[in-house]
């Protein structure tokens, strides 16, 4: 059982994904485990054959309990490549090819307008029902689709809470915060966005988070005191710019999943990978590297939000950011009172890992990255 | 569009969007955006399924239209199907 | 004030009317004067207006439409009736290589102002070579104009704008329709004939018809409501050129299109249709395209028969509903 989180005891398990003898590859997903954030899918870290599924679902699992094992190749392995009986002509890859291809016509069949929905919503078409004429996936089976799927294992307010509660009073605890704030004229940016959004079709639109994220992710990678973690005394740096993004569940509650090496996607790229992950955060169908991978967590408070907020960094993160709403203020500009479009940027630091020189200096690239949403 | 037809299309939108979200407990001149706790993405999700519904471009200068059960009724009944 | 009347009398009180109006309009055809027309649809014409403008003529069609060709090329605006479209397949040769081409051929120095008006379709047990709905391949030739009026307004008052075309106009008037009765809004005093109208306004799913077959859409849309299927009725009322704009625009809203056409499937109206849906709206598609058409044979006498070999209620409602809820 992986720790998906830093105030996670234990998990139960609610479905396996996979069963003894089939093939894996690191990252595959193998089971749903219920934790106080959701039903999370849990990947597997080895490569390998499953051999004996231990955890029956519906068991409740310690952080670091057996769920299962992996073969030694020896009793539950399947053969890697058959004996060259028959051998296959001009089949000279080295490894055998994890899948097998589908039997011919087996590709989806969907009405055009299923197809072209499913395209402009990014939704595999693949597993999806079929209740449309012929057996064709049809537009209704796409709007079952874009609905949340119910929960596997049921979800519970009451244990995410409490999970928020634990690891939230831990930080407290521990980490002794310093803040910053910045108040950041994003009137240039917000023109740069209305013009490019208003050629587009509302599915390419661009969010104003977008922005505040791509500057948040580059500006991390040239000051990477402040992406990593504060781990047994020391601070270990971020394997890359994996930006946790809280996301608050309707309901009550928060999670925030990872946006991996969101430093090196584009505007349009992140616009998808933050739909992404929202519409699963809300719907179910997290992995659990995504809740683990976070190197730093950004907030941001959208269009109806407060003006500024003072973020609680998440444990063992050393930083966290935090967007109030875009706001109109009369602004001094070349000597002369304007009104402006201001946000507010804050960091909380973990003054265990630097110091407020450091995180000023984020801050700063974050304003001087944000006069510039275009450059690539 | 007829009032009826945009309240489907806004119960179908709604329904992949803010599953739990009840319309009729929203009256015409509620701020959707509070009355069903949505955020922007919330919101562009909704103005992204209303295009593709209606087929309107929606540019992002008419979002305000959308922000009230009214100003939704009156942007899709003046509306010419594109 | 709304008037009731028949068919029947609609497309009397349109030529009267023409006649009235216009010296150089005059009526003639196999039929039409002593006798009343075959269908009764010009019954005391000539008594009253007279046998210049009511014109008896022999059993010889392709010589009643090169004189008809020819009266339009000279200035008058003829109106030839032609009993059935199966038998205007004698006058092909004026109509296709003559009123379709000679304003084209000739540069624009002669317009062919002519209106043919036909009866078509089956259903009185007229058998194989008085019943066939061959409208479908006059739609194919460039030059004409194809009118099929399904309603009483529609046979009021297309006559008119079918003359007031300087090109050659054909009307198809089912057989089926001329005992039918209906309303004339008040107000309406002419009519276009460019655009299809939409009968019955649903959500579901379309149904594109037209003429002899309207009645009988309209009656499947009535069962399908019954079922909570909401079907939008489509009349094409002009099938050349088609209108696939107003199709189109039902489309992007149903998704699902059944075609219903007393013509056969093959090399046909339907398929025409068919093929401009794929063109024009493909993306718009949830399911596939249905047609309901005559079956594939010449069309029976017998009763029961020839009821089976055309398009009924039962079996549009049942390919729209297939459409809509899948088995």
């Amino acid at each position: 059982m992986p720790s998906l989180g830093a105030d996670m005891e234990a998990g139960t398990l609610v479905e396996w994904l996979v069963k003894p003898g089939d093939a894996v590859k690191r990252g595959d997903v193998v089971a749903v485990v219920e934790t106080a954030k959701g039903a999370i899918e849990i990947e597997i870290f080895h490569d390998g054959t499953i051999g004996e599924l231990v955890a029956a679902p519906g068991s409740t699992v310690p952080v670091g309990g057996v769920l299962a094992r992996l073969g030694d190749g020896s009793v539950t392995a399947v053969p890697a490549a058959r004996p060259a009986a028959a051998p296959e002509p001009a089949r000279a890859s080295p490894a055998p090819e994890p899948r097998r291809p589908p039997p011919a016509g087996t590709r989806a069949r969907a009405t055009p307008a299923a197809r072209q929905r499913a395209a402009s919503l990014g939704v595999a078409l693949d597993g999806l029902q079929r209740t449309g004429v012929d057996g064709a996936i049809c537009l209704a089976d796409l709007s079952q689709a874009a609905k949340p799927a119910p929960r596997r294992g049921g979800f519970d307010p009451k244990a995410m809470r409490a999970a928020i509660a634990a690891a939230m009073a831990r930080s407290k605890r521990e980490i002794p915060h310093y803040y910053l704030s910045l108040s950041v004229d994003v009137t240039a940016t917000l023109g740069w966005l209305d013009r490019t959004n208003a050629g587009r079709a509302p599915p390419d639109r661009l969010l104003p988070a977008v922005l505040l994220l791509r500057a948040t992710a580059l500006a991390l990678a040239g000051t990477p005191e402040l992406n990593g973690f504060w781990e047994d005394g020391a601070f270990r740096p971020g394997d890359g710019v994996h930006v946790g993004w809280a996301v608050a569940l309707r309901g009550g509650g928060l999670v925030a999943p990872a946006i991996r090496n969101a430093d090196r996607l584009g505007l349009d790229e992140l616009m998808a990978a933050l739909r992404d992950v929202v519409g699963r955060a809300r719907g179910g169908g997290l992995r659990g590297s995504e809740l683990t991978d976070p190197t730093v967590t950004v907030t941001s408070l959208g269009d109806r939000g407060a003006e500024s907020v003072l973020p609680i960094i998440t444990p063992p993160q050393v930083a966290t950011i935090g967007f109030g709403r875009v706001m109109e203020r009369p602004w001094v500009v070349d000597g002369a009172v304007l009104p402006r479009r201001i946000v507010t940027v804050t960091l909380a630091g973990d003054h265990r890992a630097t110091d407020g020189h450091r995180g000023g200096l984020l801050l700063a690239r974050i304003e001087a990255l944000l006069q510039t949403p275009e450059v690539p | 569009m007829t009032k009826d037809e945009t309240m489907a299309m806004l119960a179908e939108v709604l329904a992949g969007i803010a599953p739990e979200a009840d319309l009729t407990t929203v009256t015409a001149k509620d701020d959707l955006r509070e009355a069903l706790d949505l955020d922007s993405m919330d919101f562009q999700n909704l103005v992204i399924g209303l295009h593709e519904r209606s087929g309107l471009p929606i540019p992002e200068e008419d979002y305000p239209r959308l922000f009230t059960l009214e100003g939704m009724l009156a942007y899709f009944a003046a509306a010419k199907r594109a | 004030m709304s008037a009731r009347m028949t068919y029947r009398e609609a497309c009397r009180q349109a030529i009267r009317d023409a006649i009235l109006a216009d010296p150089r309009v005059f009526l003639m055809g196999e039929d039409v004067g002593r006798y009343g027309g075959c269908y009764a649809v010009t019954k005391g014409l000539m008594e009253e207006l007279g046998e210049d403008r009511i014109r008896d003529t022999p059993l010889s069609e392709n010589t009643l439409a090169g004189v008809a060709v020819g009266a339009a090329m000279a200035g008058m605006r003829p109106i030839l009736e032609i009993m059935t479209v199966n038998f205007s397949l004698l006058a092909l040769d004026q109509i296709v290589n003559s009123a379709a081409t000679i304003p084209h051929m000739s540069g624009g120095q002669f317009a062919v102002p002519l209106v043919i008006r036909m009866a078509t379709g089956a259903g009185r047990q007229l058998a194989a070579q008085h019943s066939h709905s061959l409208e479908g391949w006059y739609a194919h030739v460039p030059g004409l104009r194809i009118l099929a009026p399904a309603t009483v307004a529609d046979a009021r008052f297309m006559l008119a704008a079918a003359l007031a075309d300087p090109n050659p106009v054909l009307i198809f008037e089912h057989v089926m329709l001329y005992n039918a009765e209906g309303e004339i809004p008040d107000g309406i005093r002419s009519v276009d004939i460019a655009r299809a109208a939409v009968r019955r306004a649903g959500g579901d799913v379309t149904i594109v018809t037209y003429g002899g077959s309207l009645p009988k859409a309209l009656a499947a849309a009535d069962m399908l409501a019954a079922e909570g299927i909401s079907a939008e009725v489509i009349d094409l009322r002009v099938l050349r050129p088609l209108d696939m704009e107003t199709v189109a625009a039902s489309l992007a809203r149903t998704r699902r299109v059944v075609i219903v056409d007393e013509g056969w499937k093959a090399g046909s109206l339907s398929a025409e249709i068919m093929a401009r849906i794929m063109e024009d709206a493909f993306w718009d598609l949830d399911a596939p395209v249905r047609r309901v058409c005559a079956a594939e044979v010449p069309m029976p006498y017998a009763a029961h028969l020839e009821q089976a070999a055309l398009p009924q209620p039962e079996g549009i409602a049942a390919a729209a509903r297939a459409l809509v809820k899948p088995p």
